[in-house]
């Protein structure tokens, strides 16, 4: 693996090749902010919150930061103006969805976004798909996916495995950046396994 | 439908898991809908997951988690049939079904569902009924058509 160096935030940054920008930056002691990404998963760039500027000899463009690999000589910016305008309002989008997620505010705060900017529509769940990439790709157990499409995208739980797997782990509920995921299990708890009814 | 059928049509897809939407369509092709026993089999023998299943035959309008009627109708919503009167043509088949689009009626005679175009729009606005088009419609054709299905 050789060694490339590139610059970001105009500091020069040594990286080992086949590492992300953010893997990078990270390293480098620079913080850029990720909603849908973990380090033991897969990159799935889906909120676009790690968005960063990128100029390769001369062709600049936007990528997200948890994708993109590391190169000889590349200039990355993670803070500008027009970033910031970007994450503002990605996350005044992802605020209409889950106003009270921990982690979505604290990124608020930071970039001044307004979560009474759009009309609400709590589903709550952001789909950034932390639950289902981890209980597939880590744990292979596959006992949470994805249901429909588009606008109706939610997560579910498989009843039967959910049943035999998921009471010995819950390894997903606190990656949850909202309180949906351990929303969606409870119900699908009720569902499968309902409680003995009270004596009267 | 039985296991065997189901056996069958994956068998004939060689039981390799990229080929799970072509089984799921000729299930469904058959079946016209598909039930849970069904997909709990496909998982088991493609060795897919169930979630990853469920995404699927979630995601894709081609397929039905809930048994549908005898007869399949698609109303055409389409742009060209909007303007030329899909609306009304779909007033006469609520009429006749007594269903609202995406319903099925209590007898399973009748599915009802809205499509966005079928791609011959010189014919609109259009009606199929379990794969038959009928086009140029007025909505007392459309009546005298539903009529022939019961």
């Amino acid at each position: 693996m050789g060694i490339v160096t590139l610059t970001i935030d105009n500091r020069e940054v040594k990286a080992e090749e086949g590492m992300t920008v953010l893997e990078a930056a990270r390293g480098a002691g620079i913080e850029i902010p990720t909603l849908c990404w973990h380090e033991k998963l897969k990159p799935y760039t889906v909120c676009r919150i790690c968005v960063v500027d990128v100029d390769a000899r001369g062709w600049t463009s936007l990528d997200t930061a948890c994708s993109r690999p590391v190169k000889e000589g590349l200039v990355v910016r993670t803070r500008s103006a027009k970033i910031d305008r970007i994450r503002k309002t990605i996350l005044e989008l992802l605020l209409a969805h889950a106003p009270d997620s921990p982690k979505l505010r604290e990124y608020a705060s930071e970039y001044g976004a307004d979560r009474d900017r759009f009309e609400k529509d709590p589903s709550f769940c952001i789909d950034c798909g932390l639950c289902v990439r981890y209980c597939a790709e880590v744990k292979k157990k596959n006992a949470v996916g994805f249901v429909d499409r588009g606008i109706r995208r939610e997560i579910c739980f498989v009843p039967e495995v959910a049943l035999r797997e998921c009471n010995g782990c819950k390894e997903c509920f606190p990656l949850c950046p909202t309180s949906y995921l351990q929303a969606a299990f409870v119900l699908v708890q009720a569902l499968t396994a309902p409680a003995q009814p009270e004596k009267p | 439908m039985d296991i065997k059928g189901i056996d069958k049509i994956i068998e004939k897809h060689g039981g390799v898991a990229g080929l799970l939407i072509q089984v799921l369509l000729e299930i469904q092709g058959e079946n016209h809908w598909l039930p849970k026993e069904a997909l709990e089999r496909v998982s088991e023998r493609l060795r897919v997951p169930m979630s990853r299943i469920q995404h699927i035959a979630t995601f894709y309008k081609a397929f039905s988690l809930v048994p549908k009627g005898r007869h399949e109708v698609h109303v055409c919503t389409g742009t060209s049939c909007h303007v030329r009167g899909a609306s009304r043509i779909l007033d006469a088949v609520k009429d006749h079904t007594g269903i609202e689009p995406g319903e099925t009626d209590v007898d399973s005679k009748f599915s009802v569902e809205t499509v966005n175009c079928l791609g011959c729009c010189a014919l609109g606005p259009l009606l199929v009924v379990n794969g038959k088009t009928h086009g140029r419609l007025s909505p007392a054709e459309a009546s005298e058509v539903m009529k022939k299905y019961g």
